[in-house]
């Protein structure tokens, strides 16, 4: 643009019936410069910028495509992206949700990784996993648990500090609604799987467990009451899953798949900050008292990126041994 | 590269200079609006003037309209909100070129009527007033954040906040066209 400018401009100052400038400098200018012809572009526009409008983001500085979507774009609401959970997905820590993890608006591609750690009196939980959100409409997620016995795991006869492992792959799909968006009679509204396998193959049959691996169906809906400042979520989760799958899926006995129900409440204080609480119903098809787990949350969005939350949960009995009540923490890195 | 050039310029050195005080909208057929005198405001085609164009019906009761500091602190923050949104990157070109004397009124009319603050709205309906605009959801909330800055700067509590924003949400169907 500047050269082509400049070189106009050393022409219309030969053009000029008065111009002051020796002609040869001009000329030797002309030679310099690339071609007028071969200029695509016309000349700058001489007309000043409307009022005090800020520069369009230059073509290098937005942010990478792949397949017409942009990456990592973010441009998401503080918070709306949820709060992984001890599965993995976007929810509230315990409960899924129906919101779509990482900070992608439609048409762009997020990504989110969380680590929780859960202290309890007898036993020690920690999580991490990764999450890859599509657009408005679709999230994949890996997690990775280890529950660790500790003294219990030389009680049960399973070792000292015995360490059960989980993998779960889940996916989402939104069917409608928007979070924040849209009538406030529509929730968001989202489908999903939760594929788990458990790493302890032979302890969890030996437990009882009739198989090791098993996959849960899950049915949200989500929605932000901004007229109360209050996120309300239900879900419906079709599982076989002995506390969450660690302890392997349905019973040798017979008992398999049955409906449970996943609630919660938030009230935000802030734009960064929720205050609420959870309950997630489990089956107890091992008959070892798996019980109903609930918490009370607090989650504080630090910035775009950075989710903190924390609770105090209520898991019951695990594994025959009761009152498993601690402190969940958890942090939430999103693009 | 040098024939170009040298041609090029000799085609420059004989084109007539085009005669002085040349009218080029009128040579281009370039409408020129004229602002009112009075109101400063870009004329629009004309539409029927109805409060239910302001898209929700209004809160009861003057106490939300106090948190948002009565009739003069709505006005501020309507006209904090444009101004954020003028200044910021990610939006700022959907404002450029639209009247912003009109949306400074028109957005205080619309939020003053919707916090039960005794304002009549006299804007066009949120379908019209956007098409063509081609506004999206991050859009959106490039605006929903502005519009909060402008409120916690005015100090209106946040569950106020929201119940502002509880009239604004449900028109994104009306305002989101791609």
């Amino acid at each position: 643009m500047i050269p082509a400018a400049f070189c106009l401009h050393a022409i219309a100052s030969l053009a000029a019936p008065l111009a002051p400038a020796p002609p040869v400098i001009a000329y030797v200018a002309v030679l310099d410069m690339p071609s007028v012809a071969e200029q695509d572009e016309p000349p700058a526009d001489p007309e000043p910028v409307l009022e005090t409008a800020p520069e369009p983001q230059p073509e290098a500085d937005r942010p990478p495509r792949i397949a017409g979507m942009d990456v990592l774009a973010g441009g998401k609401l503080l918070l709306t992206n949820g709060i992984t959970t001890v599965d993995g997905s976007s929810g509230g820590g315990v409960a899924r949700w129906a919101t779509i993890g990482g900070r992608q608006m439609p048409g762009g591609i997020g990504l989110s990784a969380h680590a929780t750690a859960i202290e309890l009196p007898d036993y020690g939980w920690r999580s991490y996993g990764v999450l890859l959100g599509i657009g408005d409409r679709l999230e994949l997620s890996y997690a990775r648990a280890d529950f660790d016995t500790r003294d219990i795991g030389a009680l049960l006869g399973i070792g000292q500090g015995y360490t059960f492992n989980l993998d779960t792959f889940g996916a989402k799909l939104r069917l409608a609604g928007d979070l924040v968006y849209g009538e406030t009679w529509l929730p968001q509204i989202a489908i999903g799987i939760e594929h788990k396998r458990s790493r302890d193959g032979a302890l969890v049959r030996a437990l009882g467990a009739a198989d090791t691996a098993g996959t849960d169906y899950t049915l949200s809906a989500t929605k932000l009451f901004l007229a109360r400042s209050l996120l309300v979520n239900a879900t419906l989760r079709y599982t076989e899953a002995n506390e969450l799958g660690l302890l392997g899926f349905g019973s040798a006995a017979g008992e398999g798949y049955t409906l449970q129900f996943e609630g919660s409440l938030g009230y935000q204080l802030s734009r960064r900050a929720v205050v609420g609480a959870e309950i997630r119903t489990k089956p107890d098809n091992l008959g070892l008292g798996d019980d109903d787990w609930m918490d009370v949350f607090v989650a504080y969005a630090l910035n775009d990126h950075l989710t903190l939350s924390a609770a105090y949960v209520d898991l019951g009995s695990i594994a025959t041994i009761p009152d498993q009540r601690g402190a969940f923490v958890s942090a939430q890195v999103a693009f | 590269m040098l024939l170009t050039a040298t041609a090029s310029a000799a085609l420059m050195l004989l084109q007539q200079a085009p005669a002085e005080g040349t009218d080029w909208d009128a040579e281009f057929g370039v409408e020129v609006k004229q602002r009112d005198p009075v109101t400063g405001e870009l004329p629009v085609d004309p539409y029927e003037q109805s409060n239910a164009n302001a898209g929700a019906v209004p809160y009861e009761g003057a106490q939300l309209a106090e948190a948002f500091g009565g009739r003069e602190g709505i006005r501020r923050i309507a006209e904090r909100t444009v101004e954020l949104s003028q200044a910021d990157p990610r939006i700022a070109a959907i404002f450029a070129g639209h009247d912003m004397v009109r949306l400074n009124r028109t957005l205080n009319e619309q939020f003053c009527y919707l916090l039960g603050a005794g304002c009549d709205y006299s804007g066009r309906d949120m379908k019209t007033a956007h098409a063509e605009m081609g506004v999206t959801k991050a859009d959106l909330n490039a605006l929903v954040e502005n519009l909060q800055t402008a409120m916690r700067e005015a100090g209106v509590p946040f569950a106020a906040q929201n119940r502002l924003l509880a009239k604004l949400a449900p028109m994104s169907g009306q305002v989101v066209t791609r």
